[in-house]
């Protein structure tokens, strides 16, 4: 390779160069350092300021790779595949803004709902740990080397089970969950390591790009293939793919209001963008168990999801609850989108990650603002609140119409377009058609467990002895920014379609390959 | 008809046999066991297996260390050099970064452990789901939602 030598001379210089780095350096250097100086006054400015550094850092990432191309920045200036590579292209950067733009929002909301869910003395111990885990995500989203992803992962799940945890201050139900998840998220990880020996075998290479040139060259062979079913299964616990769900629903009930809007947002979106990675970049997605696993497993789990769980969450008595049971749903939305496997299908995959980040945020958000003033989130504690609290309660009516996909709300659009790549293939294979049935009945799903919430906010009585009054302001601005981005997305579209289709057009290319990158950086 | 079993590829792969069997053994326990403490024991070994793993993929035959020979002076010594065959250490100082997140999981496990003895007296799965039955039980009766017949 003629121009490593370039690689090394063109390691970052100035700051703007670095900033693949300094989008997970920040927020990890602020969990130490909120710990070291243990002032539960500091520990706040702290956390937001590095997230709103990150989101910052973020944007400009966005700016420069939006028309395509990517940033690869070496670690220490060893070049890859020896040394760690960081590869920014559209889709990461698409993630990486999701992440950092919802921990941003939502850490005014924490503020307050914190205050209100969580003992003061361990306040700064927690945004420690909130930090630990905006780091594992971003880290995961951004990093280019496939063990790397490993450590961020559980860099994130670690801190995650801890913030779980944090809910035993209300509800001792949460230490159970977060013990639950500890486990699950164990044996995923754990699987996810082993997938990741079995590449090592085959290939000798962790960098991504690198594998996916090597196992081009050799074709599947077994060591390759049960490497996928391993990466597969251990990403798809994080990603709480239909079977493998079962940690989700107790730990989003249970964790505080906090951080179920930010892991509900972020983790799974994060595991879920690591999957495609790894399904379209790292294996290319022409090979034949690809498109096998993909249509074989994939796409009859992603229905069932869509179906069981939305029908479970028709149930519930309780809003949070509800609502994580739904996540599930909308999470068979996305694999459904990425089984699909053309262009449409995987921008309406990646808008959705997005949306639906948007929205569930939005809708736990409520959640949080409405067991503040009534401590719990059953239906009969919060009914009739819809006239008490007009503007909590306006924005969950937003991001329900987001949820359900009505015109003119983020979440149509991606539904849109996810029962367009559905038709789009009817013509190859007619069972397409039933497909896009199902997307469209199990949206009516959506539609009746989202009515019952709107049902219980307002046409029931409040309760008279109830003194419920409406949400403070540091709860209310988030919320309204989430439910403003939700229309927004909505009507003017095509920011983030351009976005979502480029990161599409990126991941269906396959990787570009160790000897391209070394190419293309001259041009960068 | 080939052999159903070849002996002597079997003998190759001993080790991937008994890494199988180690983290078979390990998640047979998380699975099976309801004492939670038991529980991370069948963590730690299932984890286990997979160093095992990686660090017997990395062993190369009749290789060594990967540390140079050195002669009297402290310079790398060629001549020894040559013909000497290493074994491969990436997946070794792989594996120390996994060893450090698996004490990570267990510490956090073991202390979600106590804090569950001291709310819910035990550490037996099946009472803890038990307790969390009648929980949800009652949470049931008080906000029993009145329209539910309606769906």
């Amino acid at each position: 390779m003629a121009n490593t030598a370039l690689v090394a001379e063109h390691t970052a210089r100035t700051l703007y160069d670095h900033l693949p780095l300094l989008q997970v350096l920040v927020p990890f250097c602020a969990a130490p350092l909120i710990v070291l100086l243990g002032s539960r006054r500091l520990a706040w400015p702290l956390a937001f300021v590095s997230s709103a550094i990150a989101l910052i850092i973020s944007v400009m990432l966005m700016m420069s790779v939006r028309e395509g191309g990517y940033i690869s920045y070496t670690m220490g200036g060893w070049s890859p595949p020896l040394g760690i590579e960081y590869r920014i292209d559209a889709t990461n950067a698409y993630v990486l803004m999701l992440i950092s733009a919802i921990g941003t929002v939502v850490l005014p909301f924490a503020y307050v709902s914190v205050k209100d869910e969580i003992r003061s003395k361990d306040h700064s111990l927690f945004y420690a740990c909130w930090m630990l885990c905006l780091t594992g995500l971003l880290g995961m989203v951004a990093t280019g080397d496939a063990f790397n992803v490993f450590v961020f992962l559980e860099i994130s799940s670690l801190s995650t089970y801890v913030l779980v945890a944090q809910g035993a201050a209300r509800d001792r139900r949460a230490l159970t969950a977060a013990y639950d998840y500890l486990i699950m998220g164990t044996i995923g990880a754990t699987f996810f390591v082993i997938g990741l020996g079995m590449l090592y075998m085959a290939t000798g290479t962790l960098n991504m790009a690198d594998l996916a040139d090597r196992i081009a060259d050799q074709g599947a062979n077994r060591t390759v293939r049960s490497g996928f079913a391993f990466i597969v299964v251990g990403l798809g616990l994080k990603v709480a793919m239909f079977p493998l769900h079962l940690w989700l629903p107790k730990a989003y009930t249970f964790a505080p209001s906090a951080v179920t809007v930010f892991l509900s947002a972020t983790a799974t979106k994060a595991a879920l963008y690591v999957l495609m990675r790894f399904i379209f970049s790292v294996y290319h997605p022409d090979f034949s168990f690809t498109t096998n696993a993909l249509e074989i497993i994939f796409l009859p789990l992603a229905i069932i999801a869509m179906f069981s769980a939305s029908f479970v969450a028709a149930f519930q008595i309780n809003f949070k609850r509800m609502l994580a049971y739904s996540s599930i749903a909308q999470v068979g939305y996305m694999l459904l989108g990425i089984a699909i496997l053309t262009e449409t299908g995987l921008t309406a995959a990646l808008l959705h990650m997005f949306n639906h980040g948007l929205a569930k945020a939005l809708l736990f958000m409520g959640v949080g603002a409405l067991v503040l003033r009534t401590g719990s989130a059953f239906y009969t504690q919060i009914s009739g609140l819809g006239r008490k609290m007009p503007l909590t309660c306006g924005a969950i009516v937003v991001g329900g119409l987001s949820l359900i996909g009505v015109p003119g709300t983020a979440g149509f659009l991606s539904k849109w377009l996810l029962v367009q790549a559905a038709l789009e293939r009817v013509a190859e294979n007619s069972s397409f058609l039933l497909v896009s049935i199902a997307i469209v009945l199990s949206s009516l799903l959506a539609v009746v467990y989202v009515w019952r919430v709107f049902e219980v906010l307002y046409l029931r009585e409040p309760d008279p002895n109830s003194t419920a009054t409406e949400a403070p302001l540091m709860m209310l601005i988030p919320m309204w920014i989430l439910a403003g981005s939700c229309l927004w997305f909505g009507l003017s579209t095509d920011f983030l379609y351009d976005i979502a289709n480029q990161a599409a057009l990126g991941l269906l290319d396959g990787s570009m390959g160790m000897l391209d990158s070394n190419e293309a950086l001259g041009v960068k | 008809m080939g052999q159903l079993f070849n002996l002597q590829f079997l003998a190759g792969h001993i080790h991937y046999l008994l890494f199988i069997v180690l983290m078979m053994t390990g998640l047979f326990i998380v699975v099976d066991k309801t004492n939670l403490v038991k529980k991370i024991i069948g963590l730690n070994i299932f984890q286990v297996s997979v160093f095992m793993f990686y660090v017997s993929i990395g062993k190369v035959t009749g290789g060594t260390a990967p540390i140079f020979p050195m002669d009297d002076k402290y310079h790398v010594d060629k001549e020894a050099l040559q013909g000497i065959v290493y074994s491969n250490p990436l997946p070794h100082v792989l594996i120390l970064t996994a060893i450090v997140v698996g004490i990570a999981t267990t510490s956090l496990g073991l202390a979600l452990i106590i804090r569950i003895r001291e709310s819910f007296n035990t550490i037996d799965e099946e009472d803890i789901l038990n307790i969390e039955q009648e929980m949800t039980r009652d949470d049931n009766i008080k906000y029993r939602d009145v329209a539910e017949g309606l769906i």
